[in-house]
């Protein structure tokens, strides 16, 4: 079990460099070009080569990637050319941003999508059955965008119960937490005033966000459980006489493999992949951040971001992977 | 009797202002929460040129002398006097005593020489970054000497009046040399210190910045207890928090937003021709259009009062001058070409072309912010044109090879725009007009437009040390001499528009496009 982990962590280094290559190589075939960016349409030739030189944007590109490589073996990301903060600074305050977010929506996803696949499976052919499933079809078939809009306009304008968009209210000073994992630290530390606003900032994008992987572990949900269902041990259970709870816990158990493998997956792409949400909401996490960077051109935030992603995929599908061994005992590494 | 009733009338009259002014009279205290599409890049006034930075600048820090609320005249800031000799090459200030930054050092001549001196000197110890605007707006400054604590001089390689609305511009911003000193360029540019009328409180990057009131503030402190920009990047988005109540002034959110802003009773829509201009530059170095009458006729058989109605509405203004009507030195005397096709066909037959003929007309096929939609544009004039006996082919490019070829000029007939940086005519005129601009391969003035008094009387205007009121004279005069030429068919002024709670007061839109919240105040 630990040589698997190991050898999976050492595979990890491998994956890393190949993606930071590609990272590397693909902004470097955009066209545009970063000083420009910074410096604005209103600037001399020479101050603007006099800046890319010292980017070190004249040199080729094996030299620039081979600068870039040793830096991040040295655990170094650079600077943003924009902002020149730290790149590792900057990823202490989208990631928690990120990663609070998306464990909400997963919470949200697999409350409401476990719930709606049981019910569709244990009711099958009723009107609950199609009643969940059509609930599973539209959330999966919804843009993001407009349901994110529309959130929006009814709770946060009609309504007006829940804000429109942020992590917290203009009105409290982010300097009161140490941290940015606001939800948390907030719980942790017993600040409940803080806790509660952030819980309602945090209501409409976790819901927008974790729509789509609802709908695809209620589906999932559904089929794998009526699989279960159909065994041979199982109509045993029933002759058996067992309660209604014990075959559900013993079916679920059985049917969950697939089900932790969707929210596996689900929750590796939300580490990176929440930009439109991220967007709409005004939510400052990892998305928009990379987004912005790609958009101007900032390679160090754009290759360290991307990595940092690459890095947490890998890490939750190993996680994902472990997970197995304690659902099935037969699973063994 | 009678005069009784009048008595009553005057009293109840005097009441009724007196009661207005109770309620209509400033208050204090109140947080405001400004929303806006993305955030601040760098808070060093010296080293940045996005306009989001400098919205958060312009209210943490303050130049010598400083833009007047709604207009681009200068009004003295940290300056309370200046004197401009040796031929408008020296120019001299003196400093506003007993002002102190946010941390509480006192302001002094030290401060304003070590503003320009990291910017100027490369082996100076805090010259780090790219200074982007110094080379282009400040490069004639030759030195800067202390007279005393309170007294400096700023010596310039050549007279230049524009020189003064540099001043009032960001990267003349004076920086807190202590500060600077303590912090390091790195701290200072995420924890910025100046004099201006709110202090820095904190910024979570990508989310907001927080400013709060400068109690000490030499002006008299700022109504608002509190600032905050808060970034939502979607403009929808933005549009739903200002109707939710959570944003109270929102800015940048797109043409499609405004009537929904107009129609609702809560909200307040905010709006005033912005510093830009676009244009129709006829190229000179291709015939037929070196001659006036055609470029005459050009203007005559345009029909833009229905061009900027069908294609841009209420979001923006018809053109007449280079210049943009909010900036000082615009020329309200010149009437306008109208559209009349008939006068141009006589103008072109008058030129030698009573059969028309055929050109090119360029668009830059990508929304500018001067003018959003350029192939509409184009297609109205074609189809003007055609009116007149004028065959007009549509070309366009991408955007970097527009310019490259628009400055070689190389189109015959181009649109484009611009828009103004520190709010002086010569901006505008001299850039975009002056003969000096005109070189094949970096030309600004992309109709090759070549006046010799037109370039005197801009030279003229930048050297002169006789004040503002004889550059005006100057400029108005130049106005009438392109308006004559017709080097352009000028097209429109983009609107700028903003959006507030109606509880939001006393906050103007300013030409420059920055945002001075001094004077806004929130009603309870």
């Amino acid at each position: 079990m630990l040589r698997y982990i190991l050898k999976r962590l050492l595979f990890l280094i491998p994956v890393l460099v190949i993606m930071s290559f590609l990272i590397f190589g693909m902004i470097d075939l955009i066209p545009g070009d970063p000083a420009q960016m910074i410096l604005g349409t209103h600037v001399t030739e020479e101050t603007l080569a006099k800046a890319r030189e010292e980017m070190g944007l004249n040199d080729p590109f094996f030299v620039r990637y081979g600068r870039f490589l040793a830096d991040i073996f040295r655990l170094d990301l650079g600077e943003s050319l924009m902002s020149r903060r730290s790149v590792w600074e900057m990823l202490g305050t989208k990631l928690p941003a990120t990663l609070e977010l998306s464990f909400f929506a997963m919470i949200f996803a697999v409350v409401v999508g476990l719930l709606a696949g049981v019910i569709a499976a244990w009711k099958q052919n009723t009107i609950m059955d199609y009643f969940s499933s059509l609930i599973a079809l539209i959330g999966i078939s919804m843009p993001i965008y407009w349901l994110g809009f529309m959130l929006i306009l009814f709770f946060g304008v009609k309504l007006n119960i829940l804000p429109t968009s942020g992590r917290m209210p203009a009105e409290i000073n982010p300097d009161v937490l140490k941290t940015n994992f606001y939800l948390f630290e907030s719980l942790f530390t017993g600040k409940w005033k803080i806790f509660w606003a952030c819980v309602k900032h945090m209501v409409l994008p976790a819901v927008a966000l974790g729509t789509i992987p609802m709908a695809i572990i209620a589906r999932m949900t559904r089929s794998s459980l009526l699989e279960v269902l159909k065994q041979d041990y199982m109509r045993t259970a029933r002759a058996k006489g067992l309660k209604f709870f014990d075959i559900f816990i013993h079916a679920i158990k059985n049917a969950a493999i697939p089900i932790v493998t969707v929210f596996g997956m689900q929750f590796g792409r939300f580490m990176g992949g929440a930009v439109l949400t991220e967007s709409v909401f005004a939510w400052p996490g990892m998305g928009k951040w990379l987004l912005d960077g790609i958009n101007t051109r900032d390679f160090p935030v754009v290759t360290g971001g991307a990595l940092t992603v690459a890095f947490l995929f890998v890490f939750v599908n190993l996680l994902t992977d472990l997970t197995y061994t304690l659902l099935d005992p037969r699973i063994k590494y | 009797m009678r005069k009784n009733v009048l008595f009553v009338v005057v009293m109840v009259m005097a009441l009724m202002v007196s009661l207005f002014g109770v309620v209509s009279a400033a208050e204090y205290g109140g947080t405001l929460v400004f929303g806006r599409g993305s955030d601040a890049v760098r808070l060093d006034p010296a080293d940045v040129t996005d306009g989001e930075s400098v919205k958060v600048l312009t209210n943490v820090f303050e130049g010598l002398v400083a833009f007047k609320e709604g207009s681009t005249e200068v009004e003295p800031a940290l300056a309370t006097a200046w004197r401009v000799s040796n031929g408008g090459k020296t120019w001299e200030f003196k400093l506003r005593e007993g002002v102190k930054f946010h941390d509480g050092t006192d302001f002094t001549a030290d401060d304003v020489v070590f503003t320009f001196e990291r910017q100027m000197y490369e082996d100076h110890p805090y010259h780090k970054g790219d200074f982007a605007y110094w080379g282009y707006m400040y490069s004639i400054v030759e030195s800067v000497e202390k007279v005393n604590d309170y007294q400096v001089k700023i010596n310039l390689s050549s007279p230049y009046a524009p020189f003064m609305y540099n001043l009032a511009c960001f990267p003349a911003f004076i920086v807190s040399e202590d500060a600077m000193k303590e912090k390091g360029v790195d701290g200072f540019r995420t924890s910025p210190v100046g004099t201006g009328p709110f202090a820095f409180v904190n910024w979570e990057h990508g989310s907001q910045i927080t400013l709060k009131a400068n109690e000490n503030y030499w002006g008299g402190r700022p109504y608002l207890d509190k600032v905050v920009f808060q970034v939502v990047p979607e403009n929808t988005t933005r549009v739903m928090g200002l109707k939710g109540g959570d944003l109270d002034l929102i800015d940048n959110f797109g043409p499609q937003n405004v009537s929904s802003i107009q129609q609702d009773a809560n909200l307040k829509l905010l709006s005033q021709p912005g510093m830009n201009v676009s244009y129709l530059a006829m190229n000179q170095l291709h015939k037929p259009f070196d001659n006036k009458l055609v470029r005459q006729a050009i203007n005559w058989a345009i029909d833009k009062e229905a061009l900027i109605e069908s294609i841009y509405g209420d979001t923006a203004v018809p053109a007449k001058n280079p210049l943009p009507p909010t900036l000082w030195g615009y020329n309200n005397w010149i009437n306008d070409y109208g559209y009349d096709p008939a006068k141009a066909k006589e103008l072109l037959a008058k030129a030698g072309y009573p059969d028309g003929f055929t050109a090119e007309l360029w668009y830059p096929n990508n929304p500018r912010p001067y003018m959003p939609d350029g192939k509409r544009v184009a297609q109205a004039m074609q189809s003007n044109l055609r009116d007149v006996g004028i065959n007009v082919e549509l070309v366009t490019y991408d955007w970097g090879t527009y310019l490259d070829k628009t400055e070689n000029g190389e189109h015959d007939m181009a649109l484009l725009g611009w828009i103004g940086d520190n709010g002086d005519p010569d901006n505008f005129i001299y850039v975009l007009l002056d003969s000096d601009n005109a070189t094949i391969g970096s030309a600004g003035n992309i109709a090759f437009y070549n006046n010799y008094i037109l370039h005197q009387i801009l030279i003229q205007a930048q050297q002169t040390t006789e004040g503002k009121q004889v550059r005006e004279g100057l400029y108005k005069a130049a106005q009438y001499i392109i308006h004559d030429d017709a080097p352009w068919v000028p097209v429109s002024h983009m609107n700028k528009f903003m959006g507030a709670d109606t509880d939001v007061m006393g906050y103007t839109i300013h030409p420059t496009g920055q945002v001075f919240l001094k004077n806004t105040w929130i009603k309870k």
